[in-house]
């Protein structure tokens, strides 16, 4: 039972970065009905910036927030150059842009940081507070962490007219710009919001993994397999969806498949996501009626 | 003094030509009507004075040229459009559309007031506040489209084809509403209708597009009296 409820822990855990993975994946779906391909290495990228100021010499929490900051920015700077101007092109024209700053996040990570494993120190104490011999310190610390992201942004988009902009922008554009919403500058703010949230996943994830250019690459896997079996088109759905993919990975890899084919939990959810129930478990079916 | 003056207005849906130097005028506090055909460029016409098309042309709204201007500038000028299809945000609830009509206004206290009244004139808006407009009615998207618009406090309500798809004891509801609104909040409006009929009683002005050219203007009477109006448009 004690190992189970471990595993249990633990997968929540994991499962809250899985979850902002596929939060901010979500969100770039809603405003450009493609997924960003691109996010895990944009993280990735963050979570180097937040080490090499730790580095030199930087407190973690100065670096977490400021890292966060240029992963906003990044984002938004990334939607107006890069994005924008393919808006309204076909979707393959889309997915080579993504699959390119993939390529170039990851090859930068490489390039600016070496491709050397680095180890990123936990802010949080080793030893949990609480029920400590079910969860480590940084677990239940990145937990609080990503929990506390989610909420600002569930805060965010519910109560803030900027949130209910962004909302309107993403459903409606052509509505949008006719009550006066500056629509292209809305999504250019959604892409900086799922950048810093990728940010944080990737920060969060770095203590548990070691850096490296590709340590977000099956991250994003599960993330996407978090937010396809939440409904892609619901943000809350793969929150759900991401705690659901960490518990579900953690326990089958205790004591079914084993922790080699851990991975191949999520790639089996997308696909039996995508053949069996395409709206996922809490995918909105929009009512209209005729 | 006219409130939009559009001078030579050409517009463009990629390569394809579909207004030809449109000119009409619209007087403070008046209601005009674009009649016409299907195709014959009258939705055009509001997404031209809206930029929402790629135009050519000029137009002064209350004073100042909106050559150039994007749409987003244009509407807090003072302009509301409720486009073709109700440009509802289907996946929010009435409440929400209605703040988001508020969008660019900063008085917080007066949007509050003004989402009440809208409330008291609707009373079936209330009932469904939190609901998503997409499971409204027909009529009630239609008085939430409208609503919404209004929100904005605008100068100028342009309206495309208010009375599509709903039965006509709705569209009769519709069209009192909107001349309430023109009266007594002193709204002007261009009207885009199929119903030449009931778009020509509203109207004190009108204007007749075909393929993409103003073949006729005048006071609605005069329009009203029109013998090829009458035959072609009327049916009578």
């Amino acid at each position: 039972m004690d190992g189970f409820l471990l595993q249990v822990f633990s997968g929540l855990a994991t499962g809250s970065i899985y979850a902002a993975v596929g939060l901010a994946l979500v969100m770039i779906y809603q405003s450009t009905h493609h997924i960003n391909f691109a996010q895990g290495e944009m993280a990735t990228f963050a979570t180097f910036i937040c080490w090499w100021l730790i580095d030199s010499g930087m407190s973690y929490w100065l670096a977490f927030f400021l890292t966060v900051g240029v992963a906003f920015v990044g984002g938004l700077v990334i939607q107006r150059v890069f994005i924008r101007p393919v808006e309204r092109k076909p979707v393959l024209i889309n997915v080579i842009v993504f699959v390119g700053l993939l390529v170039i996040f990851n090859a930068m990570s490489g390039w600016i940081f070496e491709h050397t494993l680095k180890a990123f120190e936990s802010p949080f104490p080793v030893r949990s507070a609480v029920l400590p011999e079910y969860i480590s310190g940084h677990q239940l610390g990145s937990l609080g962490v990503t929990l506390a992201v989610l909420l600002v942004i569930y805060l965010f988009f519910r109560f803030t007219p900027i949130g209910l902009a962004m909302r309107g922008a993403a459903q409606n554009p052509d509505s949008a710009s006719l009550v006066g919403i500056r629509v292209t500058w809305m999504l250019a703010l959604g892409w900086g919001l799922a950048s810093a949230i990728g940010a944080v996943a990737g920060i969060m994830m770095a203590p548990i993994m070691f850096l490296d250019p590709n340590m977000m690459g099956g991250i994003l896997l599960y993330g996407f397999a978090a937010a396809l079996l939440g409904g892609i088109d619901n943000p809350w759905g793969a929150v759900a969806g991401g705690f659901i993919v960490g518990v579900l990975e953690n326990l089958l890899g205790a004591y079914v498949i084993g922790s080699d084919l851990k991975l191949t939990v999520a790639l089996v959810l997308i696909v039996g996501t995508l053949t069996l129930k395409p709206n996922g478990l809490f995918g909105q079916k929009v009512v209209t009626r005729v | 003094m006219s409130l939009l003056q559009v001078k030579d207005l050409c517009a463009w849906y990629g390569p394809t030509q579909a207004l030809f130097n449109v000119n009409f005028e619209l007087a403070e506090g008046g209601i005009t009507t674009i009649l016409g055909a299907n195709g014959a460029g009258k939705t055009t016409t509001l997404r031209g004075v809206c930029q929402t098309v790629k135009t050519s042309g000029e137009m002064i709204f209350d004073g100042k040229s909106t050559s150039g201007l994007s749409t987003d500038k244009i509407v807090r000028m003072g302009v509301a459009h409720v486009p073709d299809g109700r440009g509802t945000f289907t996946g929010l609830t009435v409440d929400e559309n209605l703040r988001l009509g508020a969008y660019t206004r900063k008085d917080k206290t007066a949007v509050s007031e003004d989402i009440e009244k809208v409330y008291d004139r609707f009373p079936r808006l209330r009932e469904r506040f939190s609901q998503q407009a997409g499971t409204l009615s027909g009529g009630e998207q239609q008085m939430l489209a409208i609503s919404r618009a209004l929100m904005l406090r605008p100068k100028l309500l342009l309206l495309d084809e208010p009375s599509f798809g709903l039965a006509p004891l709705i569209v009769q509801e519709i069209f009192e509403i909107m001349k309430s609104i023109n009266q007594t909040d002193g709204v002007s409006m261009l009207l885009v209708e199929q119903n030449a009929s009931l778009a020509l009683n509203l109207a004190d002005h009108a204007y007749l597009l075909e393929t993409g050219k103003v073949v006729l203007a005048g006071p609605a009477e005069d329009i009203r009296a029109d013998e090829t109006i009458r035959r072609t448009y009327l049916g009578y």
